[in-house]
């Protein structure tokens, strides 16, 4: 496997995340360059504050709704031009959605599935075929465990990140073979704004500890890394149990 | 638009009282005011590692500057400048965040509390003190601007030029007269994580205080002070002294802390007999009357947050912290008579500070520091004992013309509160319309 050097011009898609501002700390602090894409000017302004503070060599600032994926090219190629070339590129943007209301209406899961599958398809099309054609890189997605395995308490979010999770499989092994990394990131129950409204149990992994699980994977040209690491183990299990049993769970 | 947290509510560190809120994470400044507004009183609160109840609301809204579990949240570095050494972050960032950024950077705190999981908010709205208040005097003279926001949406940019009123106000202003966005903080340059540290052993008030005035000119000092020894080792303890080393050594970032106490102590752990044997043991670890040592700061400045939840000791009922201030003129009779009170009284306490407190004015209305000595220590609950020792503890402060620490309050009465802080009244004027806390609701009825 080839060394790889440590990205230094980074595309963050949702750059207001917290899991993905996490991770841009501890890219800033070895000095990377961002250009940084969320809807909200104002958070997007104190994210690229902080990641200069703590030693961004150059922090650019878009804001654009990502659910438009007809801006998405311009978008896109506006960032590879104020980037020089592109690094790595993190998405991480995505709902949670409301599993009651999507279960009553198709239109509140065409949301969760747009937001979550469909735009994600609009700016991976595009960069698998800009970072194939450069040779090299590394297109990391938040993706999530929940797209493991269908449950009756979520399986729209669940839905829209298991089709990502095909998708990106395929998707690496398109252009894994032209020297790009593709990784698919399933953090398990992450405290953030997201999760706010649940109960904190101890299942739940601070930001900061994902954001360095997420750079370790980058550094060593992981495909799949489920974070914290004893998710790997849970949804395994949770894989395993027959259909016949599983359908009658509460989970 | 943050979300109410259906998580566990919010505690105080001494977890006394207990009282429901509802808690919305703040995690951009933007969230603030509320969209739609709440329909209770609200207070903002950082890491609640204030004692009692000035960091509580019963049945109002917390707005908490941290993210759940206490990371993320309110916490962004704005800007540094190396060349002034002024730090703007928001407000909900900690004590110990802003050491992991400056001190790789040749930077420290201006002032450092027992502890480092403090927030910036907390520190300026309890205008906090530590063990170089004789030479540096509190954080909030290290505090040259921040931004406050109001309910009303009014946002006002406080420094002692601008908007002078609402600083002082705020400083030392509990929280009380608006959410403090941000600010910034002028840090000093260090060379070295190093302390240069000397403990002398000494015993009684006036050997303390001689030696508080012979090492005026260390940096920081502070005194253990065994509160349960009687007789001929009564108010005995050992005096701290620590120098920022002058030697350049790597500047390396702090390890996390690893130890928690998973869970809550039963009461009968905690009693005069085990505190007892621990204060002598303690005592007795220095074997030499002085020693000298180079340590590193973290367990110089922070020996307590090695253990993480140490309060779980205390048991589910929780503790009372007491710390007051003796204006020197009444000093050391009113101290040798708290002393007395607190080692007949048999309530166990083991971590007791003395300190001498400098004469640099505190730049905030409210501050609790003046000149004199200072003394802080806590009292596990145990029914009504506890509650009854502190009354009387009050009463002494107040007749030697001392007065009380509200973070580290759960019990003054409002009889004491207006007496030992006259300009209340003048205060109350620049509180939030929309906020309150349940100290303020004591104190003032
Ligand atoms: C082990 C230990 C040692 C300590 N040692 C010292 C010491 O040496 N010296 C000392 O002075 N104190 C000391 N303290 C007390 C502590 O420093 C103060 O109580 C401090 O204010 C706690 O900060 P916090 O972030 O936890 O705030 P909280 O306890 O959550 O809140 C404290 C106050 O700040 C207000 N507040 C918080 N954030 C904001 C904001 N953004 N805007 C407006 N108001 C806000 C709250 O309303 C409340 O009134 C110690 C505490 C512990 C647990
Ligand atoms: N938290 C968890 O437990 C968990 C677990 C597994 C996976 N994940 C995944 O991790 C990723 C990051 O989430 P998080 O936990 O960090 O939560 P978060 O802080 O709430 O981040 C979600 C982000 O997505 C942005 N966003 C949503 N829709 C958008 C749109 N149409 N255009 C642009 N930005 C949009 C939001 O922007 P605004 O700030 O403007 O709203 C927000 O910044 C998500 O993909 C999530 O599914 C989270």
């Amino acid at each position: 496997m080839p060394a790889r050097r440590f990205p230094t011009t980074v595309l963050a898609l949702g750059a207001t995340s917290a899991i993905c501002e996490a991770t841009l700390r501890v890219l800033a602090e070895r000095g990377a360059r961002f250009y940084l894409v969320a809807r909200n000017q104002e958070k997007l302004n104190a994210v690229a504050a902080d990641l200069r503070t703590r030693g961004a060599s150059g922090v650019v600032t878009h804001a654009m709704d990502l659910d438009d994926t007809a801006a998405h090219p311009a978008m896109l190629a506006t960032a590879a031009q104020s980037l020089g070339t592109i690094d790595l590129a993190l998405l991480a943007y995505g709902v949670l959605g409301n599993q009651a209301e999507a279960e009553a209406s198709y239109a509140a899961a065409e949301e969760v599935l747009h937001t979550n599958f469909l735009s994600a398809v609009s700016l991976i099309t595009w960069l698998a075929n800009y970072f194939e054609s450069m040779g090299q890189g590394t297109l990391a997605v938040i993706s999530s465990v929940a797209g493991d395995r269908g449950r009756k308490s979520n399986y729209v979010y669940g839905a829209s990140k298991g089709a990502l999770n095909i998708f990106l499989d395929g998707v690496r092994n398109r252009i894994d073979r032209a020297g790009v990394q593709v990784l698919t990131i399933k953090p398990g129950f992450v405290a953030t704004p997201m999760t706010a409204h649940l109960a904190q149990g101890p299942l739940f992994a601070q930001p900061s500890q994902v954001a360095r699980g997420i750079v370790k994977a980058i550094e060593k040209r992981r495909d799949i890394v489920y974070l914290p690491a004893f998710w790997a183990i849970i949804m395994m299990i949770l894989r395993l149990i027959p259909r016949r049993i599983f359908k009658k769970l509460s989970v | 638009m943050p979300q109410k947290s259906a998580g566990p509510g919010f505690e105080s560190w001494g977890r006394y009282p207990k009282l429901d809120a509802s808690v919305v994470p703040l995690n951009w400044t933007s969230d603030f005011p509320l969209r739609p507004p709440p329909a209770t009183r609200m207070l903002p609160v950082g890491a609640g590692r204030s004692y009692g109840d000035v960091c509580l609301l019963g049945h109002g809204t917390l707005l908490r500057t941290r993210g759940p579990g206490l990371s993320g949240g309110m916490d962004r570095l704005l800007d540094f400048d190396p060349a002034t050494g002024i730090l703007c972050c928001e407000a909900g960032a900690t004590l110990g965040e802003i050491l992991d950024f400056a001190v790789p950077r040749g930077f420290f705190l201006p002032v450092s509390p027992g502890t480092k999981y403090v927030t910036v908010g907390g520190a300026i709205a309890n205008d906090i003190h530590g063990k170089n208040h004789h030479v540096a005097g509190t954080f909030g003279r290290h505090v040259p601007r921040f931004e406050l926001l109001r309910s009303d949406g009014t946002q006002l940019i406080c420094s002692p030029a601008q908007n002078a009123n609402w600083y002082a106000a705020t400083i030392g202003g509990m929280g009380l007269t608006g959410l403090i966005a941000w600010a910034e903080v002028k840090l000093r340059p260090i060379v070295s994580r190093r302390i240069r540290y000397t403990g002398i052993k000494f015993s009684g008030v006036e050997e303390f205080i001689a030696l508080s005035e012979a090492h005026a000119k260390s940096e920081y000092t502070v005194s253990w002070i065994d509160c349960l020894a009687t007789g001929h080792n009564f108010a005995r303890g050992i005096f701290m002294a620590g120098e920022h080393d002058t030697v350049a050594a790597p500047l390396k970032r702090s390890k996390p802390a690893r130890l928690s106490l998973p869970f809550n102590f039963p009461e009968f752990v905690l009693n005069r007999w085990s505190v007892g044997v621990f204060n002598a043991l303690y005592y007795n670890k220095q074997h030499t009357k002085t020693k000298n040592a180079i340590v590193d700061y973290e367990p110089f400045f922070y020996p307590l947050d090695k253990l993480q939840h140490w309060n779980r000791m205390y048991g589910r009922d929780g503790f009372l912290q007491f710390q007051c201030v003796l204006p020197w003129e009444a000093g050391q009779p009113g101290l040798l008579e708290i002393l007395k009170t607190i080692s007949s009284s048999r309530l166990a306490s083991f971590l007791a500070v003395l300190k001498v407190f400098g004469d640099a004015p505190s730049p905030g209305m409210m501050s609790f520091p003046k000149p004199g000595i200072t003394l802080a220590l806590d009292f596990p609950i145990r029914r009504e004992i506890a509650f009854d020792l502190l009354e009387r503890l009050a009463a002494i402060t107040l007749e030697h013309k001392g007065r009380m620490y509200p973070a580290k309050d759960a019990t003054m009465t409002a009889g004491q509160f207006q007496a030992f802080y006259p300009q209340w009244k003048k205060f109350a004027a620049y509180i939030d319309p929309a906020f309150d806390s349940a100290f303020w609701q004591r104190v003032t009825v």
